[in-house]
């Protein structure tokens, strides 16, 4: 580089002095943030949401395909016999990418990932067949911990058992509803990281270090402009209010600023009937200008619209 | 321009790069406030253009962010990159054709990577907020093609130093081009969990300290001495303002998560790394206001001047509040409020934006040769420019301030939802002065390339006395 012959100190205390800086800011944190053992909310997180909910070329469109479907399962899918507790299970059917703790077991954390190889037979799960996963207890050179259980390989579960037993019920698309959550923006507003020093009372407890192993994106949120949703699952459980809520969030919070989310219920509700938004517009402009003493019913969505795998992951976050 | 895009380098007039990125920016600019002020009034009231995805605030709001950010803030630093770095070089610009070019595909690029964004096609991480093909894209066919273009006309200048903007130049285009690649890292890799919310935040920190804020202040290193014919009061600060930029800023990037659970040595490290923002700042702020002694009355009566002046006395608050707002003192009262989104405006619309108004205004009658065709039209732009942006601020400072004692006080979040309607208001109404402002300046400045008066050879535009 001839012409920056002259400033050849210069160059150098340049390179030293940004490498520097990235080795603090880069390097050295990244041996900090590597050693986090999964806590059991980011074992939890990473089986119900599946691989990647931003970008992603197995979902480029972002709608909310190739993502796992929780099940609270009560029947043993191989026996028809019921369970004595429901199980939490996560079924990965054939195609689906598994999480980044599946995929490189290291990101779980020691004793974590050693009893999720041996016990749990995590590296036996196979994309092309899929695999049906859940948590399990074990113990680790005497200590306990929790563990990624392959059941696929362990007791023989396939996908296709479990879906054959699990009621619409009893099945949650929280994967597909983190999905809608990057895509429509809900982190624009909603934060998802009560903070350290205060929102303890109405929030809940702030995140732990270990809870996001094998999340991406995190989408914490940095503008609050309307409530943390870290713990919404644990203060709002209804579906119903949930239901009204996103339609049109004045029916149910007169002061609201929420944008209205009635496009993802898409064009059928659930008794398959076309649903009608101008209709629905022009009677709630008359409610709201005191034509009409009730506002519209809300359609109920249909099972597989994306507010329905919304509303699962708003409930999922406990 | 686009005729020349195939024309061979030496038929291309000099200066075309730098007009074709001039005019882009500011059609840019007029989009991305427009869309700023289009999301500012959903705020205010939240059924204005309803039930449609495509008008959805969570679709609308990182549109204006990266059209402000890629598009004008960036584009009209390389329209600055342009003209300056020849200039100061005494030499021409390396490559037009690369120069066009290159604006040629950032403008492809940035309507691709929008129209994905709108779609609500996104990587969901702030500021990187373009999906990882997008990010490769703009790396390869934006940055790194400003960086060479740059670089060459440094290597091959005719002085025998490098005056302080382009060493500004030079490295703030290398260190964006490492920020991108590193920064986005999470996408290209699948790196997950606190790694991805970590960069997201360095990647958001260094596009802002080691790209926006370094290059803003170098063009003001370039218009006010040449327009005001001092020379720079000190290089020697130059060089503290630099080295300090480098060695400083690029390593507070974790004070973004002062309340989110990351290593306490990386948020302590940061947060005291942070305040010594204020030792670059106080050097650039003092270094301008040297260099304008005995030409005050410039800032009452040149357009540039009075521009670059304004921004540069904005940093004063800018850096006041960006040292301390991030310690942990202050940090947890305000953290996600509107205080911050304000402060993000004062850095972007209040201080950056004005100094490149400023090297677009200078270097477009510069190259076009051609006196500007209205002053009456400029002091509108100007005064919109100020009172929207002051208008905007004090509304969102206030509405910040008032969430953050919601915020401690456990308010029910409803009620901070309904106290800050009157300053979601107020922040439409600036926003929309900006955006009419800006407005005002497209129409100045293509009727200043069709009809401004000629500059004769050997005169600069602001020798001559406005006409309109």
């Amino acid at each position: 580089m001839a012409g920056f012959r002259e400033y050849k100190i210069g160059s150098r205390l340049f390179a030293l002095a940004l490498g520097g800086s990235m080795t603090i800011t880069l390097f050295l944190p990244s041996i900090n943030i590597a050693s986090v053992s999964s806590t059991d909310v980011a074992l939890t997180k990473q089986l119900a949401i599946g691989h990647e909910t931003g970008f992603n070329l197995d979902d480029p469109l972002m709608l909310g395909r190739n993502k796992p479907i929780g099940v609270s399962l009560k029947t043993d899918p191989k026996s028809g016999q019921p369970l004595p507790n429901a199980m939490e299970v996560y079924v990965y059917e054939a195609g689906t990418s598994f999480p980044a703790g599946i995929l490189h077991p290291r990101i779980l954390g020691e004793g974590i990932e050693q009893l999720s190889v041996q016990q749990g037979h995590i590296g036996d799960a196979k994309k092309d067949t899929g695999a049906v996963f859940t948590l399990d207890k074990g113990t680790y050179q005497g200590k306990q911990a929790t563990f990624i259980n392959n059941l696929t390989a362990t007791k023989g579960w396939t996908p296709a058992d479990v879906m054959r037993v699990a009621k619409d019920a009893d099945v949650s698309d929280a994967g597909k509803g983190k999905t809608m959550f990057v895509r429509e923006g809900c982190w624009w507003c909603h934060t998802l990281l009560p903070e350290e020093t205060q929102d303890w009372q109405v929030f809940g407890a702030p995140p732990m270090l270990g809870d996001f192993n094998g999340e991406s994106p995190t989408a914490f949120g940095s503008d609050r402009k309307a409530p943390d949703l870290l713990h919404v699952g644990s203060r709002n459980s209804s579906r119903e209010w949930l239901m009204m809520h996103f339609f049109n969030p004045r029916l149910v919070q007169p002061h609201s600023i929420m944008p209205r989310f009635d496009y993802l219920w898409g064009d059928k509700d659930a008794d398959g009937k076309k649903i009608d938004f101008d209709k629905w517009r022009a009677e709630y402009n008359d409610y709201r200008e005191g034509r009409r003493v009730t506002p519209p019913d809300v359609p109920s969505y249909a099972k597989d619209s994306e507010i329905r795998s919304l509303i699962d992951f708003m409930l999922s976050l406990k | 321009m686009l005729k020349y895009l195939f024309a061979k380098n030496e038929d291309i007039p000099s200066g075309s790069a730098a007009v074709f990125f001039g005019f882009s920016s500011i059609v840019w600019f007029v989009i991305g406030t427009g869309l700023g002020s289009f999301n500012a009034a959903k705020l205010a009231f939240p059924d204005f253009v309803t039930g449609n995805e495509w008008f959805a605030f969570g679709h609308m709001r990182q549109v204006h962010v990266m059209a402000v950010i890629f598009g004008w803030i960036s584009m009209a630093f390389a329209m600055a990159m342009m003209y300056i770095t020849p200039a100061l070089g005494n030499t021409k610009l390396w490559s037009e054709k690369l120069g066009l070019w290159n604006c040629f595909l950032w403008n492809v690029g940035l309507v691709l990577g929008l129209t994905i964004l709108w779609a609500g096609i996104t990587s969901g991480r702030e500021y990187s907020d373009f999906p990882w093909p997008i990010d490769l894209y703009l790396a390869t066919f934006v940055f790194i093609p400003l960086g060479i273009n740059v670089w060459m006309t440094i290597i091959n200048r005719r002085t025998q130093g490098i005056y302080t903007t382009n060493w500004f130049f030079a490295a703030a285009i290398f260190m964006v081009i490492i920020v991108f690649l590193v920064g986005n890292s999470p996408e290209f890799f699948h790196l997950t969990g606190l790694t991805e919310a970590y960069l997201t935040w360095w990647f958001a920190h260094n596009v802002l300290g080691l790209w926006i804020t370094p290059v803003a202040a170098a063009i003001a290193y370039y218009t006010i001495p040449k327009v005001t014919g001092n020379p720079l009061y000190s290089h020697r600060i130059g060089h503290l303002h630099f080295w300090s930029v480098v060695v400083f800023y690029s390593t507070p990037a974790a004070h973004h998560l002062m309340s989110a659970p990351l290593p306490e040595w990386l948020k302590s490290f940061a947060s005291v790394e942070g305040v010594l923002i204020l030792v670059p700042a106080i050097a650039f702020v003092s270094n301008i206001m040297l260099t304008m002694q005995g030409k005050w009355y410039m800032f009452v009566e040149n357009i540039e001047v009075r521009f670059t002046v304004t921004g540069c006395l904005m940093a004063i608050p800018l850096n006041m509040q960006g040292g301390f707002q991030q310690t942990r003192a202050i940090n947890w009262y305000i953290h996600g409020t509107g205080w911050i989104v304000a402060h993000a405006h004062l850095a972007l619309l209040g201080f950056s934006t004005f100094l490149e108004a400023a090297a677009v205004y200078f270097g477009l009658q510069t190259i076009l040769n051609r006196k500007l065709y209205s002053i009456t039209l400029a002091n509108l732009h100007f005064w919109l420019l100020l009172i929207g942006f002051t208008v905007y601020w004090v509304s969102m400072t206030i509405a910040g301030l008032i969430q953050g004692a919601g915020k401690i006080y456990e308010v029910p979040y409803i009620d901070v939802v309904i106290a800050e309607h009157p300053y979601m208001i107020a922040r439409w109404l600036g926003g929309s002065m900006v955006f009419s402002g800006n407005v005002m300046w497209l129409y100045n400045m293509w009727m200043t390339a069709r009809k401004g008066t000629v500059i004769p050879q050997g005169r600069m535009a602001h020798e001559l006395a406005y006409e309109r």
